[in-house]
């Protein structure tokens, strides 16, 4: 699909040439962004004037409603042209989802909401923790009560890395209910970081997704209570967090790996055209990695298209080890076939793929790529997939 | 609805037995002395792992098999909803 087609499917979230205009602004700095590892600003710029952060907020609060089958198409897009851009959207709208989710009754948050939207805010998360080996179903830092009046609350928390945390609007901190509550006894907590105090504890220097610009922060802020969402983070996490992030992702590393492939089957065709009749060897490794890709499509949309069936029907569904078990699988698969993909689109290519430059050079794709395995690391993943089927009789 | 003695004694011991099990397998750090059948399990800290080591105990402790629908954070979540669950898979055995 060529960037103009990309933006077609989009006409009932934006005007078509915004979110064209979004997609081409990506893609015209990603090696810029990456060489440098710089925040996206021109991109994330653009998919502001598109109003691309309150896509995912209901009608009822002023967003477009979109639902994750359209939001995973944008991430797949934006990913294909910069993966930094598609991971920093789709970061976004795993936090909108978790809170338009799962915000109750919250006078609060509906307004919050609406201000996303009118405002184009841009939300963060600081779900990772120094000191809880990567799980982010614990936390050490508590939701403790403030000096002042007794609707005002407090908290600190080393966060390991806050992808964007430098140039979001607002943050979702994962916490301990309270001082007393156990590890496992978790809310969320928005605050707007111009309220905050936050300090970067490392840089952000590293092998890909260089411009997420995700090092670690101690962030520290002063808030009302109200600014607790209200349901428990158990639920927030199994019913929407958990799969928004395990889905989105998921599309990112599509993005990327569709992009590899582009840039593979361009370089066999240029092949084809030096000598006119004849097919070139690499046609035949283009034939097998598009095997693959075909494979990595279906993997993510069936997850997809499984969510979807369950997410407003069947949220009890959604909490099951069953359930559990095949989200995990689509990360721990999709983040390997990602990495798979740009290899193979690496050996195509040759030297011209391996060189930093070019309409060839799958060089950032590969780096990017490999982020995937880490995030949310799929070893943890696999230990708890593990427990599970001790007792779950996977059938299907 | 009124049970019947027998019924009512039967799902005291039924929910005494859960205890036991979750006070030797759920890996909770909290007072038994203190817990009631309703103490949410989850919140006093037990993990989905712990939570698995919890369903493999009472499958041998009951003689029973979880079906899978069954096998949710709900169902788990304190001793009462275990011996719903229970109690739910005892009478379809009879």
């Amino acid at each position: 699909m060529s960037v103009a087609q990309g933006a077609l499917a989009f006409q009932e979230l934006t005007a078509p040439e915004a979110f064209h205009e979004a997609l081409a602004t990506a893609a015209q700095h990603a090696a810029e962004v990456d060489r440098h590892s710089r925040f996206p600003s021109e991109a994330v710029a653009a998919l502001r004037s598109a109003g691309a952060f309150g896509w995912g907020v209901p009608q009822a609060y002023g967003g477009a409603g979109a639902r994750i089958d359209k939001l995973s198409e944008a991430t797949f897009e934006l990913s294909r042209a910069c993966a930094a851009t598609g991971m920093i959207f789709a970061m976004h709208q795993i936090q909108i989802a978790s809170i338009a989710r799962h915000l109750g009754d919250s006078l609060w948050f509906k307004n919050y909401l609406g201000r996303v939207v009118d405002e184009q805010r841009l939300i963060a998360s600081a779900t990772s923790e120094v000191g809880v080996g990567g799980d982010m179903r614990k936390s050490l830092a508590a939701v403790q009560p403030a000096d002042g009046p007794d609707n005002l609350i407090h908290f600190e928390k080393r966060a390991s890395t806050i992808s964007y945390g430098a140039h979001a609007d607002d943050l979702l901190t994962t916490l301990r209910r309270s001082p007393d509550a156990d590890s496992g006894d978790q809310v969320l907590v928005l605050t707007h970081l111009a309220d905050m105090d936050t300090k970067p504890t490392n840089e952000w220097d590293t092998l890909g997704m260089r411009g997420t610009c995700s090092p670690g922060f101690v962030v520290r802020a002063t808030c009302l209570t109200d600014q607790v969402l209200p349901a428990a983070f158990a639920a927030i996490a199994a019913e929407t967090m958990v799969p928004y992030s395990h889905i989105l992702w998921a599309h990112v590393w599509l993005g990327i790996a569709t992009d590899a492939f582009s840039r593979a089957q361009n370089f066999v065709r240029a092949q084809a055209r030096q000598n006119p009749g004849t097919i070139p060897p690499t046609a035949h490794r283009l034939a097998e990695l598009s095997v693959r890709m075909a494979g990595f499509r279906a993997l993510v949309h069936e997850a997809m298209d499984e969510y979807m069936s369950l997410a407003d029907e069947d949220r009890p569904g959604l909490s099951t080890i069953g359930y559990a078990v095949r989200i995990n699988n689509l990360k721990i698969a999709a983040s390997e076939v990602a990495v798979e993909a740009c290899q193979a689109a690496l050996r195509i290519c040759g030297f011209l793929g391996y060189g930093n430059g070019g309409p060839y050079s799958v060089c950032r794709q590969l780096r990017d790529a490999h982020s995937a395995a880490l995030m949310i690391a799929n070893d943890r993943l696999l230990a708890t997939n593990a427990a599970l089927l001790l007792v779950y009789r996977e059938g299907k | 609805m009124l049970l019947s003695t027998e019924t009512q004694k039967a799902r005291l011991q039924n929910k005494d037995r859960i205890r036991k099990v979750v006070k030797d397998h759920a890996g909770l750090g909290l007072d038994f002395e203190r817990m009631d059948y309703s103490t949410d399990l989850y919140r006093a800290g037990m993990t989905s792992y712990s939570s698995v080591v919890l369903m493999i105990a009472l499958e041998n402790e009951f003689e029973i098999e979880f079906p899978d629908h069954m096998l949710s954070r709900s169902v788990f979540e304190s001793v009462d909803s275990i011996a719903a669950a229970i109690e739910g898979l005892q009478q379809e055995r009879e």
